[in-house]
């Protein structure tokens, strides 16, 4: 059936592109910039580097796309089901004739985009690994040198210095400078890392920021930092963020201190405290040895009482034979004089019967001058016979006159 | 500087000694070994306290000049110093 003529001929009839330039005209003309809030669906990104996905609340959603030139400053990595607040505008996509959103620009709902982008980072550095309590390393006892990162006249190095110094007088710093703000400070914080390690004394290293904002902090969130200190060849002790504002930085470190003074305490040990276990030590080693060499000693006197040691066994001779020598002598005394008296007495009788006594007793012994022997008997006397007579003194020659027997 | 040899460490050394006098205190040792663990101990003594006597602070500054060498340099001031 055939339309009436009448109506076609007034109608102005587009084509297809004209209407659609026209929808888009008048898109553009009220809906050129506008903010939206939903949920992305549906995100892909091609080669091209360009943003596709939906967005959608519980009713509607609309095809958007967020071109390559917009999405590369995104500190955040959109994905499906986040809320995110977007601003742009609403075009035809006239080859296709589905309407757009081209979007200029995007913020996660709730949360700002740097947090967004912090937490994804955090949570993309736990998946590799690089917080796990298994990697984290003891701190050296006593380092050769300490390391130390951080701005040349902050807060921090101060501190350092005066714990350090205080603590282990005898301690060896290196200081690397470095700025802790701004966009350069995140490559001069990981050149600065690799210097310090170029020195082989370098046993262990402290990052510490200049103390004050927020902002200050922004280098130590930084993944080239984060991935630094995880491949440091000494462990690294982070005095970066506070308790309420803990950094990357502190998640990676090996140790995490709260301050630069606890940073300082951690890393070097206390030389008075060392001086004293050290006296002390030392006496301990003198007592116990003392202790060991007495105990020998006793155990040596020990024995030798239950021991026939030759030296006791000549001694005990020695003293028997003292004992004999003295009886011996005893006895011999007692003999002396018993002899002595004895003898005394007899001395006395012998004394008196001696020829000597008799003579001087007024007798004298006459003898025969030719053959000497004595004369007991005046019968054998002859008139005339020479006779010597001694005398108690001096002796005399005679001759018999008359012998006569009575 | 790093020294010439390689040194013990000297918690490991601290260690060491603790256990030689635990053993002189302790249990019933021959002659021989209580003598070798004085002597051992001794020397450790005075190791270790030459470590504690040894040097004064020194504290430097690692920079790279404009060519990017490395060089190591005394700290100017007395940043660190006690008052």
């Amino acid at each position: 059936m055939q339309l009436p003529m009448a109506l076609s001929a007034l109608a102005n009839i587009l084509t297809v592109s004209q209407l659609a330039q026209r929808v888009r005209a008048a898109l553009d003309e009220t809906l050129d910039e506008v903010w939206v809030v939903g949920e992305i669906s549906n995100f892909r990104v091609p080669p091209s580097g360009h943003f596709y996905f939906s967005l959608k609340d519980a009713r509607s959603q609309l095809a958007a796309v967020m071109f390559r030139s917009a999405n590369q400053v995104l500190p955040f990595r959109p994905a499906d089901g986040m809320e995110v607040i977007v601003r742009g505008r609403v075009g035809l996509y006239e080859v296709r004739g589905n309407l757009q959103l081209y979007v200029e620009a995007m913020e996660p709902r709730g949360l700002g985009s740097l947090q967004l982008a912090l937490e994804q980072l955090k949570q993309q550095l736990a998946a590799d690994g690089l917080f796990a309590e298994a990697r984290k390393r003891p701190l050296p006892f006593m380092p050769r040198a300490v390391g130390i990162v951080t701005a040349l006249n902050g807060a921090a190095i101060h501190d350092l210095l005066v714990v350090l110094c205080a603590r282990f007088p005898a301690v060896r710093v290196v200081v690397r400078p470095v700025r802790v703000q701004g966009k350069e400070a995140p490559p001069d914080i990981v050149d600065a890392l690799s210097d310090l390690q170029h020195l082989q004394s370098v046993d262990v290293i402290i990052v510490g920021r200049g103390g004050g904002s927020v902002e200050d902090l922004w280098a130590f969130n930084d993944e080239r930092v984060a991935r630094a200190i995880a491949a440091s060849r000494v462990p690294v002790v982070s005095a970066v963020g506070h308790e309420i504002d803990i950094t990357i930085a502190d998640l990676v470190a090996d140790r995490r201190a709260p301050t630069p003074t606890a940073a300082a305490t951690m890393v070097v040990p206390n030389h008075r405290d060392l001086t004293a276990w050290l006296a002390r030590t030392a006496e301990a080693l003198h007592a116990g040895a003392a202790r060991q060499l007495r105990r020998h000693r006793e155990q040596v006197t020990a024995q030798a009482r239950h021991l026939r040691d030759p030296r006791r066994v000549l001694k005990a001779l020695q003293q028997r034979l003292d004992e004999i020598s003295e009886r011996a002598q005893r006895a011999v005394t007692a003999q002396v004089r018993w002899a002595r008296q004895h003898w005394r007495g007899n001395a006395e009788r012998l004394q008196a019967l001696s020829p000597l006594a008799v003579l001087q007793r007024g007798y004298s012994i006459t003898r025969r001058v030719d053959d000497g022997s004595v004369i007991r008997d005046a019968t054998t006397l002859v008139a005339g016979d020479p006779l010597r007579v001694t005398f108690a003194r001096g002796t005399a020659r005679v001759r018999v006159e008359d012998p006569s027997a009575n | 500087m790093a020294k010439a040899k390689e040194e013990k460490r000297f918690d490991e050394s601290m260690g060491e000694l603790e256990t030689l006098v635990a053993r002189l205190e302790a249990g019933e040792l021959p002659l021989e070994d209580a003598l070798a663990a004085f002597e051992t101990g001794i020397a450790l003594v005075r190791i270790l306290n030459q470590r504690l006597t040894d040097a004064e602070a020194r504290i430097e500054v690692l920079t790279r000049d404009a060519e990017g060498t490395l060089r190591l340099e005394a700290m100017p001031g007395d940043a660190g110093k006690k008052e």
